[in-house]
């Protein structure tokens, strides 16, 4: 299967009162076409900055600073504003967001916001688009006739996360950004969300990045996960792997830490907290919190490697080569 | 078991107005509960948002007033104490609230923080205050320097171990925890609940653990009660309500967490979402989304039925 996306090196930083914040450290990332990748990690690890640098929506005090962006071969940093306006965003990709109802426009109605969109990608008249709406409704699990003429303060969490779904994949994007689109949901909601979005996904062909703090999350929606920890990729591996085999230290806390129905073990954790990114640790970022930390942590960054076939991990301790630890 | 805190027949209705010339509508956000809670456990209130359990919480401690019903604890009514007769109570009785950024006044020190219950509630000199909020810090795994810090100087996980040191200064017998992981990350909250888990033996405390999450609770509960709507769908302990759940509500919960780990599944997912609760369903509240619904279940409201020994549950299957 061919490469769709392809982020190499990617740093950006914000200006700050405070200083500089080192948002992303230099991180690697890849999807292929029609492939789901989870991007997993705690608060201000650096997943939505991820996300809005692929859609380059990153602004001020925001900056991209290095690194390159491939998306269907083409490096998008390159590109003109107006380009990326007009063939990339809200073309060949689209995302949605943890606040549905606040991405949507208030004082729009819901039938009017999902038309705009479908004329704007297919530059269609918005009369025509219109009459498409129903249909986009249905598909994502609305009753059309009661829903077309509501306004988002009148939808709740989860209709509003369907119309955002609906709008995304209106536009037939070649890749899905989701960035905790089920966070703020019941549970039971966020199963009907994810159950909505695993089959409409299959049947457009659309590949997905799903940014989520929950590990169970994705690892049932996705093929593989790539696990980022203040700013750095560390780990990388397909889904199973990464429960059943996880290698960087940080990975096996989080695993560690979660609540499992049925598992009757303690919870670990991780001691501390994650750094400030103004003045993050030297060498690798976790070693003030990693147990296996000895000298060259402090001193060296880890790169990521590929320690068995398609899992790779951010860590000294494989840097031979070798699993273990 | 004997029990800390009895409440029977509790009700709390709202009175909403969608604008100032409607007419108020009432939500029933508590619509008739009972239920013990034994000493020492720790009783969880699982739910999704809007069914009642924070409600549920702010009664129990007198922070609302009850539309009816009654409120004991430890044997004595509380129901209709007024705020001079409740200062005993408010000594035994504590919160912590799940939001650890709003909860903390941002202008005081923490040591005032912690130690504003203890200037309220007794007369001690100030080097024993002293000692109290520091000896309660270190519990919660703080340090005597942070008392002369502001909040916005704590992450999330520390306030909320501030906001516990609070409640626990005055040293309470009960504590209600409102959702008091649900906005720290996994690796936090890892440490928080194992840090609850520790207080609640060595302090001798009894918990009402209020939470969205059930593998938390299956973690750190020993009763589980369900509820929907303002009312109680299924009650019972953790181990029996985790082995053999009864009610169709309790089971598409259980049904719709993530699997961690295991691959994807095919799950029995409730259809639709919560009723509004100005306008709940009539019948069984949880009919219109049961994928168990029979003919009465929309006619008939089904009662409590106890399906063993403090094992109730309230639905027509079982009638
Ligand atoms: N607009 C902004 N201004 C300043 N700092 C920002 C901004 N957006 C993100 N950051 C910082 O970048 C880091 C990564 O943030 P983010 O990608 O949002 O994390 P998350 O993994 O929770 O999505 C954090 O340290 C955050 O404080
Ligand atoms: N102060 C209030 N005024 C009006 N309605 C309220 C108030 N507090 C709660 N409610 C309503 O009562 C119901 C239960 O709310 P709550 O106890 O907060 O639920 P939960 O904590 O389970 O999410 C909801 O419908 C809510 O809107
Ligand atoms: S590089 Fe060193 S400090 Fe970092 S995770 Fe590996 S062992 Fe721990
Ligand atoms: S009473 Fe009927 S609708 Fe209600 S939970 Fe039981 S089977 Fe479902
Ligand atoms: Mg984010
Ligand atoms: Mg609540």
């Amino acid at each position: 299967m061919s490469r769709l996306l392809d982020v190499e090196n990617l740093r950006v930083i914000f200006h700050t009162y405070r200083g500089t914040i080192k948002a992303l450290n230099g991180i690697r990332l890849w999807l292929n076409e029609e492939e789901r990748l989870g991007i997993v990690g705690e608060t201000g690890c650096g997943k939505s900055v991820s996300a809005l640098s692929v859609m380059r929506l990153i602004e001020a005090p925001g900056e991209i600073i290095d690194g390159q962006i491939l998306f269907e071969g083409n490096d998008i940093l390159k590109l003109s504003e107006e380009d990326m306006d007009r063939h990339i965003r809200g073309k060949r990709m689209s995302m949605i967001f943890q606040e549905p109802i606040s991405a949507l426009n208030p004082v729009f109605k819901v039938g009017f916001q999902i038309a705009e969109t479908i004329a704007h990608c297919n530059d269609i008249s918005i009369g025509d688009a219109y009459k498409l709406v129903p249909e986009s409704l249905e598909m994502v699990g609305l009753d059309w006739k009661r829903s077309i003429d509501l306004y988002p303060h009148e939808l709740s969490g989860g209709m509003a996360q369907r119309v955002m779904i609906a709008m995304a994949l209106a536009i037939k994007p070649k890749l899905l950004i989701a960035d905790e689109p089920t966070s703020a949901l019941d549970v039971t909601i966020q199963a009907q969300i994810l159950q909505l979005l695993d089959e409409l996904v299959k049947i457009g062909k659309n590949a997905v990045i799903l940014i989520t703090h929950d590990l169970g999350v994705a690892s049932e929606f996705c093929d593989r996960i790539t696990v980022m920890y203040a700013g750095n990729v560390i780990e990388i591996s397909n889904s199973e792997e990464i429960f059943d085999e996880p290698l960087h230290p940080y990975t096996k806390g989080l695993i560690s830490s979660i609540p499992i129905i049925g598992a009757s073990r303690e919870l670990t954790g991780i001691p501390g907290s994650v750094p400030d990114l103004v003045s993050p640790p030297s060498g690798c970022r976790f070693h003030p919190r990693c147990d296996f930390c000895f000298d060259r942590c402090r001193t060296e960054p880890p790169t990521l490697s590929e320690i068995s076939p398609g899992h790779f991990v951010a860590c000294h301790l494989y840097s031979d080569g070798v699993k273990e630890g | 078991m004997e029990a800390i805190v009895t409440i029977e027949n509790l009700r709390k209705y709202f009175d909403i107005k969608k604008s100032i010339f409607s007419k108020p509508r009432k939500v029933k956000a508590i619509n008739d509960i009972s239920l013990n809670i034994p000493r020492g456990s720790i009783f969880s209130v699982v739910g999704e948002s809007g069914s009642g359990k924070s409600t549920l919480g702010r009664l129990i401690l007198k922070l609302i007033e009850p539309t009816s019903g009654k409120i004991c604890f430890e044997g004595e009514d509380i129901t209709d104490l007024g705020s001079k007769d409740l200062i005993k109570y408010r000594r035994e009785m504590q919160i912590v609230q799940q939001d650890p950024y709003n909860s903390l006044h941002p202008r005081k020190l923490i040591k005032d923080i912690v130690g504003e219950g203890l200037k309220i509630h007794y007369k001690l000199p100030s080097d024993e205050i002293y000692v109290r909020i520091k000896g309660i810090l270190e519990r919660v795994g703080l340090r005597e320097e942070h008392m002369f810090r502001y909040p916005h100087e704590f992450s999330g996980g520390q306030r909320q171990r501030i906001a516990m040191a609070r409640a626990l200064v005055l040293r309470p017998k009960f504590l209600v925890l409102d959702e008091p992981t649900s906005a720290l990350d996994v690796s936090v909250q890892a440490r928080t609940l194992a840090l609850l888990k520790e207080l609640k033996e060595s302090l001798e405390l009894t918990y009402l653990f209020i939470t969205h999450n059930l593998a938390v609770v299956d973690y750190i509960a020993t009763h589980v009660t369900v509820m929907y709507l303002g009312k109680i769908m299924e009650l019972g302990s953790k181990d029996e309500i985790f082995s053999n759940p009864k009610h169709p509500y309790t089971m598409s919960l259980l049904e719709a967490i993530p699997s961690v780990g295991r691959g994807k599944r095919i799950r029995k997912i409730p259809r639709g979402e919560i009723p509004s609760p100005l306008d709940p369903p009539k019948g069984c509240l949880f009919h219109t989304r049961c994928l168990q619904a029979m003919d009465i279940c929309s006619k008939e409201e089904p009662d409590e039925i106890e399906i063993s020994k403090g094992h109730l549950c309230r639905c027509h299957l079982y009638s």
